[in-house]
């Protein structure tokens, strides 16, 4: 199995929200939704306070649970990779994989009635680009790449960065990463 | 030290933002409808299986009929639920041993030829102007003879299988864990025994026989009892969970499902139907309908309950959400 992974450094992300922009132009995501989204985080006591933006989305977990709770087979893994998609005649709105994402990262797309979800842009994927996130991204805080592989820049940046995961202990093994 | 997650953009995603509102009233009747139908499969079958007809002659030979019925309703409100109706199909195109709802979907399947092959074998007795129907042809009178033939084994498949529908309407919630008060094992159980009450309260209120329904009232007395040792679980388990169950149980203790629960469920809907039982039992009959009427509703508002208080619950919070009033204020 190919682990695609998204590694989002968050000392250089401005959260400037381009990424959310991307995303939507890419995809034709409906108006009133949104596949990705930037989160700010503040910590401490003023005056010493830190602030971090993440941007997130469907973390791509290598056990997700949404594949896993869907009774039709419609949310499954592209190819042999931790890409969850969704086959939307497959789907019958049933909104099982909704209630299963630990991290609420799937939408119904309107008017159709079936299940969405980002995809890690994996038409751009096939083609050897990055998602229109990653590569929009102006201060490219944001890459994307095969983890398998020790010397793709996600492998090198998990190697030399200190990082984490969104909720490692829900057990899903998210594939999104983010460096501090 | 402080930590507040906001929102950077807005994300206000249809039915998932501020808190999951994916499943409403067309799942709670669902359950309620498949939890009722269990009970009453399994109750017209122990009936036959005990040699009680006499005793009880509704739930012996009229009852079966009420079973596919219900459950012909429930899927109405399942298929109702569905963003992709015309998709449906789709369910019984595969198998996916992992999901609970594509298990359910097989075991609807099942359900409907053993519950109708009881209404069949009970239908000359129970329904006599449905049987005469059914005897125009020959066909229709073979199969009500083989039916009959057959009652009692009939009657053996239907325990499990009611069983089975019973607990699968609470394993359709307890198996997300990314929603706490879903994710116990105890609902499973619990929407068994709530089933069989309903389907108990069902006969108290529509038999004719006295004794059958003193036998039933003392049935569903027993049913609250065991009802309300799991609802002690279920609480004592949320209680004493992890966080996340903790926000879960503050719900349904001082949140905004309180009074919900322990006044519209516990009390009206267990509570007091179980006094007035027993008293019934003894002999201080007040008004018959009302006990088992108040079962009825009580195991509707326990899967309301159920549906709305687990999609409230998250691992993720956001301490602001996009708020246009928000905006307003910067106005004044």
């Amino acid at each position: 199995m190919t682990t695609y992974a998204m590694v989002i450094d968050t000392r250089t992300c401005i959260g400037c929200g381009d990424c959310v922009v991307a995303c939507k132009i890419e995809n034709k995501v409906p108006e009133g939704l949104n596949r990705d989204w930037v989160v700010e985080i503040t910590k401490g006591r003023y005056p010493d306070l830190t602030t971090e933006f993440r941007s997130e989305r469907c973390n791509h977990c290598s056990h997700a649970t949404c594949v896993y709770a869907c009774p039709t087979g419609a949310s499954h893994y592209w190819k042999d990779t931790n890409i969850v998609l969704v086959t939307a005649d497959k789907c019958t709105g049933c909104k099982a994989c909704i209630a299963a994402c630990p991290y609420n990262a799937r939408l119904i797309m309107h008017p159709g009635g079936y299940i969405d979800k980002c995809t890690f842009c994996v038409h751009r994927v096939e083609k050897g680009l990055d998602p229109a996130c990653v590569a929009t991204c102006p201060t490219q805080c944001m890459h994307f790449g095969v983890l398998d592989d020790p010397n793709s820049t996600v492998s090198q940046l998990l190697k030399t960065r200190n990082y984490r995961a969104l909720m490692p202990e829900t057990g899903n093994e998210p594939n999104v990463y983010y460096l501090s | 030290m402080v930590e507040e997650i906001i929102l950077a953009t807005a994300r206000h995603n249809d039915k998932i933002d501020p808190v999951l509102g994916i499943w409403g009233w067309e799942i709670a009747v669902y359950l309620f409808l498949g939890g009722i139908t269990a009970g009453i499969m399994f109750f017209s079958a122990l009936v036959i299986l005990l040699k009680k007809e006499e005793q009880a002659p509704f739930s012996a030979f009229k009852l079966a009929l009420w079973g596919p019925i219900a459950l012909s309703l429930g899927m109405g409100g399942l298929f109702l639920d569905l963003e992709h109706k015309l998709f449906v199909y789709r369910f019984y195109t595969t198998f996916q041993p992992s999901s609970p709802m594509s298990w359910g979907a097989w075991i609807l399947i099942i359900v409907y030829p053993v519950s109708i092959l009881l209404v069949l074998a009970t239908l000359r007795v129970g329904y006599p102007f449905l049987a005469a129907y059914a005897e125009r042809l020959d066909i229709g009178k073979w199969v009500l003879d083989t039916a009959e033939r057959y009652r009692r084994a009939i009657a053996v498949a239907n325990i499990p299988v009611a069983v089975g529908l019973g607990i699968y309407t609470g394993i359709l919630l307890s198996a997300f864990m990314a929603r706490p008060f879903w994710n116990t094992g105890v609902l499973g159980p619990l929407f068994l025994i709530s089933g069989l009450s309903t389907a108990a309260a069902l006969v108290v209120l529509v038999a004719r026989k006295e004794a059958e329904r003193h036998m039933f009232t003392r049935i569903d007395v027993g049913l609250i009892l065991i009802e309300l040792v799991i609802i002690a679980l279920l609480v004592i388990n949320l209680a004493t969970g992890a966080r996340m169950q903790l926000e879960a149980f503050r719900q349904i203790f001082g949140g905004a499902y309180t009074v919900v629960f322990w006044g519209w469920f516990v009390t009206l809907g267990l509570l007091i139907p179980l006094v007035l039982e027993y008293r019934e039992l003894k002999g201080k009959v007040v008004w018959v309908a009302l006990a088992p009427v108040l079962v009825l509703v009580g195991g509707y508002v326990l899967r309301q309950v159920a549906v709305d208080v687990g999609q409230s619950g998250n691992w993720t919070h956001y301490a602001t959400q996009f708020n246009p009033a928000l905006l307003e204020r910067l106005n004044h």
